[in-house]
This record gives structure tokens, C-alpha cells and sequence, in this order.
């Protein structure tokens, strides 16, 4: 027990601040001000006014190759921390405003997809990251699996890569939660 | 290095009997082919490929049916470990094993198909009718309960249908349905150049790109049989341990995610990601890609680079070292772990299976000794063995390897030193020209264990057939015989010890 305190104790604080992370021509907060450690502030302050305060993400592999969902991973590590900004990866769709998707929709997944599609609650929006998810991955349509998820869903944001690195997947949920908000303001939900 | 292969072409009515002599004899399934040659010579060809590790020597089977009769007697009920191929080729290619205990459908999911499209008449970019699932009426006893789980999971993992049969808490028996992942890169494969496939190769799996990439270019350097150059050779076996180091110390994270534990998941999660941005730096990649190609690879790593691989390796160890040290004194952790999801040895010898699970049960299995490969032919090193077969012992056992790992980072670091400082670098051999219809295997020791790629060579330096056996299909078919009798929130865990892959399985 004394150990792990001492090793907790021991290790430095390891997370990127916002202004490692994001280069100042991050596509999202555009009506930004001021400068980039605000925007954490930003996005803390949109999850508690227009989410409820807190945004929560269920993830739907479509037929990746796993290096998508080990960078999905690797934002919630300490270095990444994407808790910080009151986003939260959950496991029914029932709880979820955003959708993440990878993967080129295999045969075998279809159904699956679809039904979580279905069982998200209005308003939602879906990220596809990763070049098979938006398309244009490596592997084209054959037998098994169709080459792109835009046939059966729809996509809000996409974040290319293969795979994308960690901070730009973090870019991308921030990307739709704003999408989702304008959406909101404009439509009403 | 070259595979020793001896091959020996057998009626199709022999075949059981000759699958008995080989297993009796040491040797064990590596890989089973199916391949549709009816327009070169008229036939359906199955290739049974055995290992005997002590001897390090392959034997190959070879089968013909012909086209109008595509029917084999099945070795499943002599050989268990032959079942997922001989259902797998069924469904791809429609040549039907006699007699096999559990014929259905494996790879695609749904009522069967008349149409099998890994035949050479199908085309590429034709699409099969959607699956149409049928949930079967359990049989159940007085207090069972089926627990459906899956496809899609709660956390940020691949997808697999579980079921288990539970009485009261106590897992009765598990069927897990996998390939929900089959993304056919098989048949995509067909038809391209073999240097350019190597990139459809590294997407077989996120994170065994480096040993995918180095059992398939194994396979295409043994059939143009080239050497490549001695720098390239300790390059590529820096990546693969690499690959194995990054690999390994997520694992110990994910077993402690796998039982809330989250002080060992944010420490192994800050260690794994001071390796994927070290492997960022070196290869311009954090999973390795682009690195290996055929006859070589494709850069070379500098003097300034092999210097920081050797710090950040060394710190990493290191801290590893104290943070597993908390870990395995930690009272709850070694409650959860000890004694969790035993493997016994007799299964691991039945079905073959490989890599760290085979080795934490106590059964010395390694490519890298026993078929030598790239620099591992002239090092010096051990591979941990582990009796015990439980959670606990594969985490050891990982543990262990890790520091192996380091040991042999360090040697392969000072034996590249003597090439940087050269200036004219020789890192690729170009390829020769490939004979039409050769064919061969290659392999790697992956993370998770052995991967066996089959290469036949078609026209104009093209592929004709690949199949890969990645470590997760072989051994998939173990999991459920080590949850038997535990309990179903222990199955996460037990699952996470092995640390398979859904998507090099399901390719």
C-alpha cells in the first residue's frame, strides 16, 4: 500500500496541457479569443450548458484493424486525459451523444452498427475515425465488408488517419460537440 | 534463414491417418491452406502445414480433390486443432470436410451460402447478401442461464459474441463467436504486386504490424531466396522488439483495467505511451508502419535515434520494474490473479497453441528459437517459461519478457552502432523475379505469438493466394477451456491475460 502511494507521489504530472496539444490552427473555437488553455474552458463550459455536464461517447468498431481503438485508448491515458474536458466513454448507446465509429463496416458488423445507430437518442452526432471509416482506407469494398461507413450512417466529423494520432481524435470530438451544439441552437431539440 | 520443408502429397483418404502419425510423431498444426488451382491443374488443393519445434523442421501434407468433388475426410475428430480451418475453408471456398464434428458456419456469419468467394471466378468487389442471423432455443437444466454478451462491448474494444452457460455464478461452459472483423484481405490481396501488398498486410492488425510484415516478407525473400542486408537484418529484429516491448507493457495495464485497478492501468498507460512516441520518433509511426518492407526496410535509424531508443528503453524498464513490484504485492491483485483462468498444459499441447500463453503453462514455444529468424539466429537469449497457467503466471511471464526484451534492445543497438557510421547504406535487396505457382510460408513471434503467412506467387510477380495465421486465430479456440469453472466477472480478466486479437484473427 505505502509503495503505491510512494510511486504515486513519485510520478510527475504527465498531462499535455491544451496548448502542447492543439496548434493555434485547430479548426474548432473559432470565435475564440484568447488563448489556447481557454479553450478547455470552453468546451468544460459547452458540456455543462448544452450537454448536461458531461459528454458521453459510445464507441462502435465497424471492422477496424484495432489501431483506431488503441488510439481511442491512448486519449484516455494520463498523458492525453480527454476526462479533462468532460468527455466520457460509455457502455450502452442509450447514454450517449456522440457516436464514434471505425472500422469500413464488415459484413458481419452491419447490423450491429445499425442498431446502435438506431438506439442512440436524438440529437447525436457521429465521428468516423480513421481512413476505412471515412472511405478511404487502404482496403477497398469486397465480399466481406463495404469500404466506408457513409452509406449507412450519417457523418458529422471525420478524422482521417491510419490511425489518427490521439490529439487529433480529441480535436475531432471537440469538432462535434460544437456541430452538436449549433445544430441544437439552430434546430431546437 | 531458411525453412526446412519437407513435402509429401497424399490421397485424400490417407490423410487422418497420416495427421495421427505426425502428432503422435511431435508435431503440431502450424497452418492449413485451401487453394483453388482449377485453372492451372484442375483441382482443389489443401496444404496441411506441421512444426515439430525441437527438431525445427516444417513437414507439409498436400491434398488434391478434384474440381467436381471438393469432399475431404475431416482430421478435426484426430487433430482439434484443424477445426477452425477446415469450417473456415468451407465457408471461403466451398471444399467440404466429411464427417466433422461441428460444421457450422465460422467466418461468415448467417444462414450458409451457396456462393464461396475466395474461389478465383468471384469477383473482387462483389458483394454477398446480408446476413440473416437465427438465435437458436437453448437447451438448459433446471438453474442455468444463457448471458449474452457482445458484439459490441463496453469499453473501447473489438468486437466477439459471447455466451456463456452459467449455474449461479459458475461459468458451465462459453461459446464465443468471433470474425465479426472479417474484412476479406485475403481476396483483396489477389492479384497485387507483392511489394505493394505489404501495406495491406501491416492493416491485418493494429498492433503486430512490425511481425505481420516480417512473416510475410519471410515468406516472399524465401521464394525469390535472397538475403538482405546484414544492417537491415538487425533493424528489422530492433522493430520487432519493440513491437513486443510496447505490446507487453499495455498488457500489464490492461490486466489491472481488467479488475479496476487503475493505479497499474495509468502507470503501464503513461509507460506505453512514452514507447508509441518513441516509435513515433524512430519510424515515423506510432504503431511501426511503413518500416519493413520486402528485401529490407525502409529506412535506416540513426546514431542520435539508437541513442534515444536505448534511454527510453532503459527508463521505461526501469519504472516498469517498480511499478510492477507494487503490482505483485498488492493483496487484492494477487487474490484476483492467482488462480484465475488455468490453462492447463494438455490443452495448450492439443490445440497448439503459441506465444505467451503457451509459454506461462509451462510449453517452451518460441519462433524466435526454434526457427530463428532475421538477428535472433546470432543472440544470445532465454525465453521465460511458467508452470502455473493462470492469470498471474501470464502476467509474470510477460513481465519477464519485457526485461528479456530490454537485454536484447541493448545487444542489437550496439551491433546497428557499426552501420551508421558508414555512409554508403545498402538497407534493401530489390527483388528477384518469383516463379509463377511457387509458394511457401514465413514466420514471425508476434506479441501474442507466432504468425504464419502462406504465400503462393501468381503471374507477373502478383499474389495468388495469401492466408495468414496470425497467433490470435490459433489460439482463440484455448479461451474457453481456461474460463471453465471460473466466474463470470473474472472473464474480462482472463480474456485480457491472453490478449488476443479479434482483427488479426478475423483478418
Amino acid at each position: 500500500m505505502w509503495n503505491l502511494v510512494r510511486k504515486r507521489l513519485q510520478t510527475a504530472v504527465v498531462t499535455r496541457s491544451a496548448v502542447e496539444l492543439f496548434d493555434q490552427s485547430a479548426s474548432f473555437g473559432a470565435d475564440r479569443q484568447s488563448p489556447l488553455d481557454d479553450l478547455l474552458m470552453r468546451f468544460n463550459r459547452l458540456a455543462v450548458t448544452s450537454f448536461g455536464g458531461a459528454v458521453h461517447v459510445r464507441h462502435v468498431d465497424a471492422g477496424s484493424c484495432n489501431a483506431c481503438e488503441w488510439e481511442l485508448n491512448a486519449i484516455l491515458n494520463p498523458v492525453y486525459d480527454i476526462s479533462r474536458m468532460r468527455i466520457d466513454f460509455v457502455a450502452s448507446p442509450r447514454h450517449a451523444d456522440l457516436l464514434t465509429v471505425t472500422g469500413g463496416v464488415t459484413r458481419n458488423l452491419l447490423e450491429a452498427l445499425r442498431k446502435t445507430y438506431e438506439a442512440t437518442a436524438f440529437p447525436k452526432a457521429i465521428v468516423a475515425i480513421g481512413g476505412c471509416a471515412i472511405g478511404e482506407g487502404l482496403l477497398r469494398k469486397n465480399y466481406a465488408q463495404e469500404g466506408g461507413i457513409a452509406p449507412f450512417v450519417p457523418i458529422h466529423v471525420k478524422v482521417p488517419g491510419c490511425p489518427p494520432r490521439p490529439k487529433d481524435i480529441m480535436e475531432g470530438l471537440l469538432l462535434a460537440m460544437e456541430r452538436l451544439n449549433n445544430e441544437v441552437e439552430h434546430n431546437g431539440s | 534463414m531458411t525453412l526446412m520443408i519437407s513435402e509429401m502429397e497424399i490421397e485424400r483418404n490417407q490423410l487422418p491417418a497420416e495427421c495421427l502419425r505426425l502428432v503422435e510423431a511431435g508435431y503440431r498444426l502450424l497452418t492449413m491452406v485451401g487453394t483453388d488451382e482449377r485453372e492451372e491443374i484442375g483441382h482443389y488443393v489443401l496444404r496441411y502445414y506441421f512444426a515439430n519445434d525441437r527438431a525445427s523442421n516444417v513437414t507439409l501434407l498436400t491434398v488434391k480433390m478434384p474440381a467436381n468433388d471438393p469432399t475431404y475426410p475431416s482430421v478435426t475428430a484426430v487433430m482439434p486443432a484443424a477445426d477452425w480451418y477446415e469450417r473456415e475453408v468451407y465457408d471461403l471456398l466451398g471444399i467440404e470436410p466429411l464427417s466433422h464434428p461441428n460444421l457450422h458456419p465460422l467466418v461468415l456469419h448467417g444462414q450458409r451460402l451457396a456462393v464461396y468467394p475466395l474461389r478465383r471466378d468471384y469477383p473482387v468487389d462483389q458483394s454477398l447478401p446480408e446476413v440473416v442471423r437465427e438465435v437458436e432455443e437453448p437447451n438448459l437444466a433446471d438453474g442455468q442461464f444463457i448471458v449474452p454478451v457482445g458484439p459490441i462491448h463496453a469499453g473501447i474494444i473489438e468486437p466477439g459474441h459471447f455466451r456463456f452457460l452459467v449455474e449461479g455464478e459458475r461459468i458451465e461452459s462459453l461459446t464465443a463467436q468471433l470474425f465479426y472483423t472479417h474484412r476479406g484481405i485475403e481476396k483483396s490481396a489477389e492479384g497485387m504486386q507483392v511489394e505493394e501488398a505489404m501495406a495491406l498486410v501491416e492493416q491485418t492488425c493494429g498492433v503486430c504490424s512490425v511481425s505481420h510484415a516480417l512473416a510475410y516478407a519471410h515468406a516472399i525473400e524465401a521464394l525469390a531466396n535472397m538475403t538482405i542486408p546484414v544492417q537491415a537484418k538487425w533493424t528489422r529484429t530492433l522493430l520487432g522488439e519493440l513491437e513486443r516491448l510496447y505490446n507487453h507493457v499495455g498488457d500489464v495495464g490492461n490486466l489491472c483495467a481488467g479488475i479496476g485497478f487503475s493505479f497499474g492501468t495509468m502507470q503501464a498507460g503513461r509507460l506505453k505511451e512514452q514507447l508509441q512516441q518513441l516509435n513515433d520518433d524512430v519510424t515515423g509511426h506510432r504503431y511501426l508502419r511503413g518500416a519493413v518492407v520486402v528485401g529490407g526496410v525502409s529506412k535506416a535509424i540513426s546514431m542520435a535515434l539508437l541513442e534515444r531508443i536505448r534511454m527510453a528503453v532503459s527508463s521505461v524498464l526501469q519504472e516498469l520494474g517498480e511499478v510492477a513490484s507494487v503490482i505483485l504485492s498488492h493483496e487484492i491483485v494477487c487474490d484476483r490473479f492467482a488462480s484465475a483462468g488455468i490453462l492447463e498444459r494438455a490443452v495448450v499441447e492439443r490445440f497448439g497453441a503459441v506465444g505467451p500463453a503457451a509459454r506461462a503453462s509451462g510449453v517452451e514455444r518460441d519462433v524466435r528459437v526454434n526457427f530463428p529468424y532475421d538477428g535472433y539466429g546470432d543472440l544470445e537469449f532465454s525465453v521465460p517459461t511458467f508452470q502455473a497457467g493462470d492469470v498471474m503466471a501470464r502476467l509474470q511471464q510477460r513481465i519477464a519478457e519485457v526485461n528479456e526484451t530490454g537485454k536484447l534492445i541493448e545487444t542489437i543497438i550496439k551491433n546497428l552502432t557499426v552501420f551508421v557510421t558508414k555512409t554508403n547504406q545498402t538497407l534493401v535487396t530489390p527483388l528477384r523475379p518469383l516463379l509463377e505457382g511457387s509458394y511457401t510460408i514465413g514466420m514471425s513471434e508476434s506479441a501474442r505469438g507466432e504468425n504464419v503467412h502462406f504465400v503462393m506467387v501468381g503471374k507477373h510477380q502478383t499474389i495468388r493466394r495469401l492466408r495468414i495465421r496470425s497467433a490470435s486465430y490459433a489460439n482463440w479456440p484455448i479461451v474457453p477451456f481456461a474460463v471453465l469453472g471460473n466466474v463470470i466477472p473474472d472473464f474480462p480478466l482472463i480474456n485480457k491475460s491472453f490478449e488476443l486479437c479479434y482483427a488479426c484473427c478475423d483478418r
